[in-house]
């Protein structure tokens, strides 16, 4: 270690992956369904992408955690986003890029995207 | 990248129920669930709460799974890793709301502590370095060698208002001012990691949970002191600790952390580790040091100070684990911060080792100030079984018990010592009704004779004639003449001992004597023992009107001191008796009674 430098390299590459252990009640909370029915349909590959594109991007406030069946399993891979503060978003039919979509566009610039989310499918 | 961690305490009490097998378990599971890419299985430090581990928390989610078996293991992958369900019947109990499931930092325990020497504990791996950087770890190295001057530094601690956590309650920016004062062609840090008191495993759970705090810490004082060598002396008995920060220094060593040029800087320093074979009085400074230079561990007098002469003759400081595990934390968020918190006198938090009579037996951070009774009842959830608090012991073998009149009593350096005992290094064992205090003072005592080195006379003989008078006294035998006897020699010890552990040997006889003076006149006096616990002084009795004449406690007794016929009352002979209380224990009817 010859420089500070290098040492924020480090600290940088890691607070991404240690966040995933954060506790704080101000954190937005990204829902993965994860019952057969979102497993079937292809959740896992949309979690996965969900959780190493928060850790890539250091979002610390974020935390992508997985759940049973949400109830409506024609729609899955179901992705709902919890806001502290804010109304529920729930989108649906997801795939790994769009769940891209969603972290650059929602969690990022604060932009839900419209045209994923349910009340859209629905009509 | 993981999707989640699961975090498994790899502290010594988890270990010992078996979390390693447990770590063993998961990873096996999880391969065969296909899920080896996703989940990350993490061995940390403690996280406190002993008396519920094995504990596994599962992140991000951070649930809390208490009392884990191996036989759990497959349920907990299957069900929460791979489908998301959390398995509530493992859930800590203190979790589960009627309005679901709260945080774990929302539960009694865990809600009133702030925790700060003990921030990664539980937290982080501490066998990795890339994670103790991760959280802010080195960065106060950085920030000393790059941006302050040595006297900035101790300017720093000094008005942080740190004082030393291993029990003495010197202020530490004060010890290395002394330090740095003195020149010499060397200097040394020296870290005391031989913590003794029974009961007390603060400075263990700190090393085994975040060893390069104190690595960071030793560096930060050997540059504010201009020391290039550190030397940490820790007891054997601690394996895990010991192999941990063995890992730890290979890993700042090779990241360049320790050894030469740091940072760039002409600043160099190296840490190695002296292991102690368990002696008691090789926690006290200056038996430590003789130790380090490899001789046998006594104690010698002061002056001259370890600031003057330590250390192979050359200025020392000395400081506790605890007290290391602060010094980054106060670098980076500043005095003013660390200031802020704790009493007047005594700033920051302290840990304690909760034991004894008490429900959550484990570790806690709290701020200095907190009242006793929110420690024992609110954080340790109370005494089991209902009983009545009698009195705390802190400050171990040193110290003294806080009784119930001081129950209200805010938790600082200052206010123990004005009741008699001390804060010492953090032990805090919980009596109740059923300690016989007399009993308790001849425990400790017990403990100073067998771990006194013998050096200077009032410690090697006066600790034992204490013990003689003790166990007279237990054993139904003492007369008023002995209590003022035991007292005159308490201080005598205490004005004429070579160094601190025989100077405050004394000081669980004085502080139960102080508080407890009609226990040891029960015994003296009435010979009688109140708690029931002094078998000299009890005595086994056959209730007539209970008695079915079954004669099996004739038949237990291993001395043939019960008699009686078949369907007669028995009866016992008390000159034979041995009060084993096998009898009490078999007796069907209940009755027999012990007095």
């Amino acid at each position: 270690m010859k420089s500070l430098e290098e040492l924020k390299a480090i600290r940088e590459k890691m607070q991404g992956q240690i966040g995933i252990r954060n506790e704080s009640s101000e954190q937005t909370r990204v829902i993965v369904g994860m019952a057969t029915c979102g497993i079937a349909s292809g959740a896992r590959p949309v979690l996965t992408a969900l959780s190493d594109a928060v850790q890539n991007k250091g979002l610390t406030n974020v935390a992508v955690i997985q759940t049973g069946c949400i109830g409506l399993c024609q729609f899955e891979p179901i992705v709902e986003v919890l806001e502290p503060g804010k109304d529920k978003v729930t989108y649906v039919k997801m795939t790994p890029e769009k769940a891209l979509e969603v972290i650059d566009q929602h969690l990022i610039h604060g932009q839900a995207i419209k045209k994923y989310t349910i009340t859209e499918v629905l009509g | 990248m993981y999707r989640s961690h699961v975090l498994v305490c790899g502290g010594t009490g988890c270990t010992s129920s078996g979390s390693t097998k447990i770590i063993d378990t998961l990873q096996a599971e999880i391969i065969k669930n296909g899920l080896k890419e996703e989940v990350s299985v993490v061995q940390t430090g403690c996280h406190g709460l002993c008396a519920q581990g094995p504990i596994v928390i599962i992140y991000p989610e951070a649930t809390f799974y208490a009392m884990v078996t191996n036989e759990d293991v497959p349920e907990i992958v299957s069900e929460h890793l791979l489908k998301g369900r959390i398995v509530n019947r493992l859930l800590y109990k203190e979790m589960i709301t009627e309005d679901g499931i709260k945080s774990l930092n929302e539960t009694d325990f865990y809600k009133r502590q702030h925790r700060i020497a003990l921030r990664n504990c539980g937290v982080i791996n501490p066998e990795n370095i890339d994670e103790y950087i991760g959280t802010n770890g080195y960065e106060a190295l950085g920030k000393v060698l790059t941006e302050f001057t040595p006297d900035q530094v101790i300017q720093s601690i000094l008005d942080s208002g740190l004082r030393g956590r291993g029990g003495g309650g010197f202020p530490t920016g004060l010890k290395w001012k002394l330090a740095k004062g003195n020149d010499a062609d060397q200097k040394y840090v020296c870290c005391n990691a031989d913590e003794g008191d029974p009961g007390a495993f603060m400075d263990r759970s700190v090393l085994e949970g975040d060893p390069h705090v104190v690595l960071e810490a030793m560096a930060i004082a050997g540059y504010a002191i201009g020391a290039s060598m550190g030397y940490i002396y820790i007891r054997a008995e601690y394996p895990i600790a010991v192999d941990r920060l063995e890992i730890a220094i290979g890993q700042a060593r090779e990241y360049g952390l320790l050894g030469k040029n740091i940072f760039g800087t002409d600043f160099s320093f190296d840490i190695e580790l002296r292991l102690g074979a368990g002696a008691f009085v090789c926690g006290e400074e200056t038996a430590l040091m003789t130790s380090i230079e490899g001789n046998r561990g006594e104690p010698r007098p002061r002056p001259p100070f370890p600031a003057q002469k330590g250390l192979f003759e050359k200025p020392t400081i000395l400081n506790n684990v605890e007290t290391y595990a602060n010094i980054p934390q106060i670098i980076l968020n500043g005095p003013e911060w660390f200031a802020a918190m704790g009493t007047e006198k005594s700033k920051g938090t302290k840990v304690f080792a909760l034991g004894g009579k008490i429900n959550n037996t484990g570790l806690v951070e709290i701020p200095m100030g907190t009242p006793l009774r929110e420690v024992i009842n609110d954080i340790g959830g109370g005494i089991p079984n209902g009983k009545k608090f009698k009195a705390a012991q802190t400050g171990g073998p040193s110290g003294g018990c806080i009784p119930a009149e001081h129950f209200d009593i805010p938790i600082d350096y200052d206010n123990l010592i004005s009741i008699g005992s001390m804060m010492g290094s953090g032990g805090l064992i919980v009596m109740d009704e059923d300690n016989c205090m007399v009993d308790i003072a001849k425990f400790f005592l017990e403990f100073t004779v067998d771990e006194s080195c013998g050096k200077c006379t009032p410690c090697r003989i006066g600790t034992k004639r204490l013990h003689e008078i003790l166990d007279k006294i237990t054993n139904g035998q003492g007369t008023m003449e002995d209590l003022q006897k035991l007292e005159d020699l308490c201080y005598y010890i205490k004005e004429n001992a070579l160094c601190g552990l025989g100077q405050t040997a004394p000081n669980p006889v004085l502080s139960t004597l102080r508080y407890f003076k009609d226990e040891y006149l029960a015994h003296v006096v009435d010979r009688k023992c109140p708690s029931g616990v002094c078998k000299a002084l009890l005595s086994y009795i056959i209730e007539a009107d209970k008695c079915k004449g079954c004669t099996l406690c004739a038949r237990i007794c291993p001395t043939g001191a019960i008699q009686g016929k078949v369907k007669e009352i028995h009866l016992i002979d008390q000159s034979k008796c041995i009060k084993c209380g096998a009898c009490m224990e078999k007796c069907k009817f209940g009755a027999i009674s012990k007095k």
